[in-house]
């Protein structure tokens, strides 16, 4: 009994370290991006290339006071960050890193991911209603509308992958797609053709539900000041920030997972967590070379985007797939 | 239905040709200059506060005729000067004469509008405009140049 709590203790704490490291150290890597994109050298000045940074602003923000604004609700102000920071690291529980590194292991474990990634919603509404202030409710409604709008295609994606399959084990998953590049999922095989659509698809998701660029309606700087998260000072902020980096790196877990054969080497060779990490690092630069690449789109065009083109083109390929499926 | 998909495609496409531009972009050499690490070279013409110029022997080039401060339109520029007796030779015999030695060049920056008329004015090339942009202080006393200490502190 005392051994499995114990497991348990440690494997919170190894997803807390690995979600908190991931964390500080991709928003130098996004602020570096950043630089390399702009013809700047981004942060240089602490330690080589920049390396203490994200210690220097952690302190930064841990030294600093925490405000709660008059007349905001106190209990929703503080418990928003948490609720933010809270599923990020749950869902690093369930995420297989290779065969043998994997916190805990269910058989629902895309359920589980899901079902967390949605809470993220909540944190953001409750933050912007919470401390009462009118910018921070018209980004969470922005927010908010977002996220239902693009959880929709997302999950019709998975459930075309699901059915694929056959299991909802993120492992089950992986191994479905062990051998090689031409067995992963994001190659159109004979009962999926439009499989590359689907990737398409579950990364613009992706990117939509981690609230980036160019899908970052509620922190639009330029309208909203800082969107929801416009009264967070110090620390209160500082879980946001965190919070949004967990959520890239579990987004690009998931695409791994669900697209790119997860810890499977694209030759069939010697499959390991390096092929798992390589891939999600690969896919964290390319969320921020789009970052940088591109403007921030109308909330008009974004959801025009979900609910004209991404839905119905998942909904044709789940048909698709369902049907093909029946054949093959 | 064909415009539908055409849209698609060509907005896929547009977004594929910005990533290719900056991802070029990220291999390019960086074009800033970590300020206070490096400077840039000042250009030519930038006008800074007035320096005064020396002669081959280190001092001063200026004769304090007093030009500059006549022709300041905000009366910053503020100098004084002595008689000192040299020998000189003439014809063979040597004769003392008298001469004028800069012994103060205040300028009060504060006021001044560089409009360079005291460069102008100058018959003898003794004041340039300087190439000192880092000024910045929150007293108004750090802007009352002493500009022969300067000279001196320039040459030790």
């Amino acid at each position: 009994m005392s051994l499995t709590i114990l497991n348990a203790i440690i494997a919170v704490v190894a997803a807390i370290a690995f979600a908190a490291v991931n964390a500080a150290y991709l928003v130098w890597a996004e602020r570096r991006g950043a630089g390399r994109i702009q013809r700047r050298p981004g942060p240089n000045v602490n330690g080589p290339f920049g390396l203490l940074q994200p210690p220097a602003d952690g302190i930064k923000l841990m030294a600093k006071q925490l405000v709660i604004p008059g007349g905001a609700d106190k209990a929703l102000f503080m418990v928003a960050p948490v609720l933010a920071m809270v599923p990020a690291i749950m869902s690093f529980v369930t995420i297989p890193f290779s065969e043998n590194i994997v916190a805990r292991s269910m058989n629902i474990g895309v359920l589980m991911i899901f079902s967390f990634a949605s809470l993220g919603a909540m944190a953001i509404l409750l933050a912007g209603w919470g401390s009462r202030n009118k910018y921070g409710v018209m980004a969470s409604v922005r927010a908010v509308s977002q996220n239902i709008s693009y959880e929709i295609p997302m999950l019709i994606t998975v459930i075309t992958i699901v059915m694929m399959t056959g299991s909802m084990d993120l492992e089950q998953l992986v191994a479905a797609q062990a051998g090689g590049i031409w067995n992963w999922n994001l190659i159109p095989s004979l009962s999926s053709p439009l499989m590359p659509v689907s990737f398409l698809i579950f990364f613009i998701c992706s990117l939509a539900e981690t609230n980036r660029a160019p899908f970052d309606l509620g922190e639009a700087e330029s309208e909203l000041v800082a969107g929801f998260h416009t009264e967070y000072g110090s620390m209160g902020f500082g879980l946001f920030f965190m919070a949004e980096y967990a959520n890239i790196v579990i987004g690009a877990s998931l695409i791994t997972i669900l697209f790119l054969g997860g810890w499977d080497c694209p030759l069939g060779l010697f499959p390991g967590v390096w092929w798992f990490l390589l891939k999600i690092y690969l896919l964290i630069f390319s969320f921020i070379w789009i970052r940088w690449t591109f403007p921030r789109t109308t909330i008009y065009g974004l959801l025009n985007l979900s609910w004209k083109i991404l839905i119905p083109i998942s909904l044709f390929n789940l048909l698709l797939t369902a049907g093909l499926l029946k054949v093959f | 239905m064909g415009a539908y998909f055409s849209e698609i495609f060509l907005g896929l496409k547009s977004l594929a040709i910005g990533l290719g531009i900056t991802f070029r972009e990220f291999f390019k050499p960086v074009v800033t200059v970590p300020y206070p690490y490096k400077t840039l070279k000042m250009c030519e013409r930038y006008r800074g506060h007035i320096e005064l110029v020396e002669n081959e022997e280190g001092t001063p080039k200026c004769i304090a005729c007093g030009m500059c401060q006549r022709a300041c339109p905000s009366g910053c520029i503020s100098l004084a000067s002595k008689s000192v007796a040299y020998e000189v030779e003439v014809k063979g015999e040597m004769k003392t004469k008298k001469k004028k030695v800069l012994t103060k060049y205040d300028l009060n920056f504060t006021t001044c509008s560089l409009c360079g008329q005291c460069i102008e004015s100058c018959n003898f090339d003794a004041i340039v405009f300087s190439k000192e942009y880092n000024l910045a202080s929150s007293r108004k006393e750090d802007f009352h140049f002493d500009l022969l200490n300067r000279l001196k502190e320039r040459n030790s």
